[in-house]
């Protein structure tokens, strides 16, 4: 669905729509499926999903997010560099004003390795990300519930204060 | 062995390399296959060690030179970074390495009993196209639709101004006495999921596209799917729609083995590229790019690439022969045929043709998020493991498909579609028939490989 679209049927919505999340592909990653996998996953939760696609520059992220406002910021990739790409565009965006207490999450196959390290975890979550969800390790489970349980406990976080 | 034992000798000083499509259509089809591997490296010893390999499997094989990520899309600032650091490239950087290199690469490879076609994905290829006239190499692939929207988000317009100009520009090769050939990737799309009459629409207006900016030696591609009838059905209708529409008689149908989720064991792997086999030389196709072993996991080594061509070769040889195309119209022909001339319809120029069928949605493709592609048909495999159309969208295509709207997509079904193939082959019970095990026990693996 085209962002217009969803802002024109977010305007319209029934009273039981949760609200809006943004699914986004990273710049360097051409990967789709990951993307439509997870709009169907956040949709089947309750949510209207704007899916910018793959290879997403880092300034159409800002851009997009801050026009659109959503209730969370779904980050994925796959192509191993997700690591470096997140760690950048996290920065950027939690630098623009609107979206400093917007809940943002990653995950993925995040780097090359087969087991992604703790503490790349944790520079992520440092440098912005609310919460990261390696491939593996079962990932998509612990998002599942992140999002099913949402929006209390994450706002409990960004509320705290994370840097970024 | 590939290649005419000694024709390479009898060519005349004079002209340049043989025309890729005439190659092919003299050595493949009526049950003869010639196959190609997906294959490219940073450095031009191990590029030239992959072509070297190729031509001397045991097997009627073409070569390929599969271009590096970064000369895709054109950061050749990457390239020189790269090449300077000695940081390994996923692909043969030939916009980068000079002339020489790359002669000296193709020198006693590239004769009339081997041709070699450049490969790529780029949507932005002027500099590809550049150095293909410069080299005099007259084979690549790729197409203004199929290079775009599944990849990246070059505007649809601006992919399309750029096809053109390049495939104009490749065409001025006839005046070195060189004949272009250009293969459509509109039978790919996002590998997995788009109902193959829209891959044989796209394959056939791409083709006529490239015919329309001056390419007279084509090919049209058509990938593997998840039902061998229904691929059969395909590849016939879309050689019926050629012969019915291109202007041409140089042309021919190059099968893509599967290009979804592969199987992850050995056997599996081959099995689903014997079945590809199959698929081709049932229908008469020329040519065919095979899969490795190794596909689930990595790029696969020149030894599994030769490994794939003799074996996809053995099991081109071996497919029992085929009924023919079939009686009257199939399902796949009347939409294939309904969504070309609705397309052809709109504008007679093709490029705007395109541009607006998108807009309009009478051209869709499934999944794709590109922001030029509307987003709104969905598809889905029945029980026997054929794709349907879930919802139409805006395909003019209400009068020839009977179900079609309504079926709800939900992520665990797109995850069982995903992965049917790779389950089914690596199942290890091979399945007789061509019916799927319709269970979702792999629950989400493979998912965004």
């Amino acid at each position: 669905m085209k962002p217009d679209e969803v802002l024109a049927r977010a305007a319209a919505a029934p009273v039981r729509h949760r609200g809006t999340v943004v699914v986004s592909g990273v710049a360097s990653d051409s990967h789709t499926w990951n993307l439509v996998f997870l709009q169907l996953v956040i949709e089947e939760l309750g949510y209207t999903v704007v899916n910018l696609g793959p290879c997403v520059p880092d300034e159409v992220l800002v851009e997009r997010t801050t026009a659109l406002l959503p209730e969370l910021l779904v980050l994925s990739s796959v192509n191993g560099h997700g690591y470096q790409d997140g760690l950048r565009v996290v920065r950027a965006l939690r630098a623009a004003p609107e979206l400093v207490a917007t809940p943002m999450v990653i995950g993925g196959k995040l780097d090359i390795s087969a087991e992604f390290d703790p503490r790349r975890v944790a520079e992520l979550a440092e440098a912005g990300f609310d919460a990261v969800f390696p491939d593996n390790g079962g990932g998509l489970a612990a998002f599942r519930r992140f999002v099913d349980t949402f929006p209390a406990a994450p706002r409990l976080t960004t509320d705290s204060g994370l840097p970024g | 062995m590939s290649g005419d034992a000694g024709t390479g000798k009898h060519v005349s000083a004079c002209s340049g390399p043989a025309d890729f499509g005439r190659f092919v259509r003299a050595h493949g089809g009526s049950r003869a296959l010639v196959v190609q591997p997906r294959m490219g490296f940073g450095t031009p010893a191990e590029m030239r060690t992959g072509l070297l390999a190729t031509k001397y499997a045991d097997a009627r094989t073409v070569g390929t030179i599969t271009l590096d990520s970064y000369t895709r899309v054109g950061e050749l600032g990457a390239v020189d970074r790269a090449l300077r650091d000695g940081m390994a490239l996923n692909g043969y950087p030939l916009v980068t390495h000079d002339r020489a290199t790359t002669t000296a690469v193709l020198a006693g490879i590239v004769d009339a009993g081997f041709p070699v076609q450049v490969r790529h994905g780029s949507a932005v290829p002027h500099d590809i196209f550049a150095a293909l006239v410069a080299m005099r190499m007259n084979a690549t692939e790729g197409g203004p639709v199929s290079y775009c929207l599944p990849y990246g988000r070059t505007a649809l317009a601006q992919s399309v101004r750029n096809w053109a100009e390049c495939a104009e520009r490749f065409a001025g090769l006839r005046e070195f006495g060189v004949e272009p050939h250009l293969e459509t990737f509109g039978g790919c799309l996002l590998g997995q999921l788009c109902p193959p009459s829209q891959l044989v629409a796209m394959s056939v207006l791409e083709a006529l596209f490239f015919f329309a900016h001056g390419i007279r030696s084509l090919s049209v591609s058509y990938a593997q799917q998840t039902n061998l009838d229904q691929d059969v059905e395909a590849v016939f209708a879309l050689r019926r729609l050629c012969a019915e529409l291109l202007p041409v008689e140089n042309w021919h149908v190059v099968i893509y083995a599967y290009m979804g989720l592969y199987p992850t064991t050995d056997a599996g792997a081959y099995r689903l590229l014997g079945q590809a086999a199959e698929l081709a030389v049932t229908t008469g196709s020329e040519r065919m790019i095979v899969k490795t072993v190794a596909e689930s996991r990595r790029i696969p080594t020149i030894g599994e690439n030769v490994a794939a061509l003799e074996h996809a070769s053995a099991a081109g040889t071996a497919a029992a022969p085929g009924g023919g195309p079939p009686e009257g119209d199939s399902q796949t022909y009347r939409e294939a045929a309904a969504l070309v001339e609705a397309v052809l319809n709109l504008d007679e120029d093709i490029g705007r043709a395109l541009l607006t069928a998108f807009a309009r949605g009478y051209l869709d493709i499934p999944y794709c998020l590109h922001p030029d592609n509307r987003g709104r048909t969905r598809s889905y495999l029945d029980e026997q493991g054929r794709l349907q159309w879930a919802d139409l969208g805006s395909l003019p295509l209400s009068p020839v498909v009977r179900s079609g709207r309504g079926r709800r997509v939900t992520s665990s079904s797109l995850l069982a579609d995903l992965s049917y193939m790779q389950r089914k082959f690596d199942s290890p019970w091979p399945d007789s028939g061509r019916g799927p095990a319709r269970s979702v026990r792999t629950g989400q693996r493979g998912v965004g490989r």
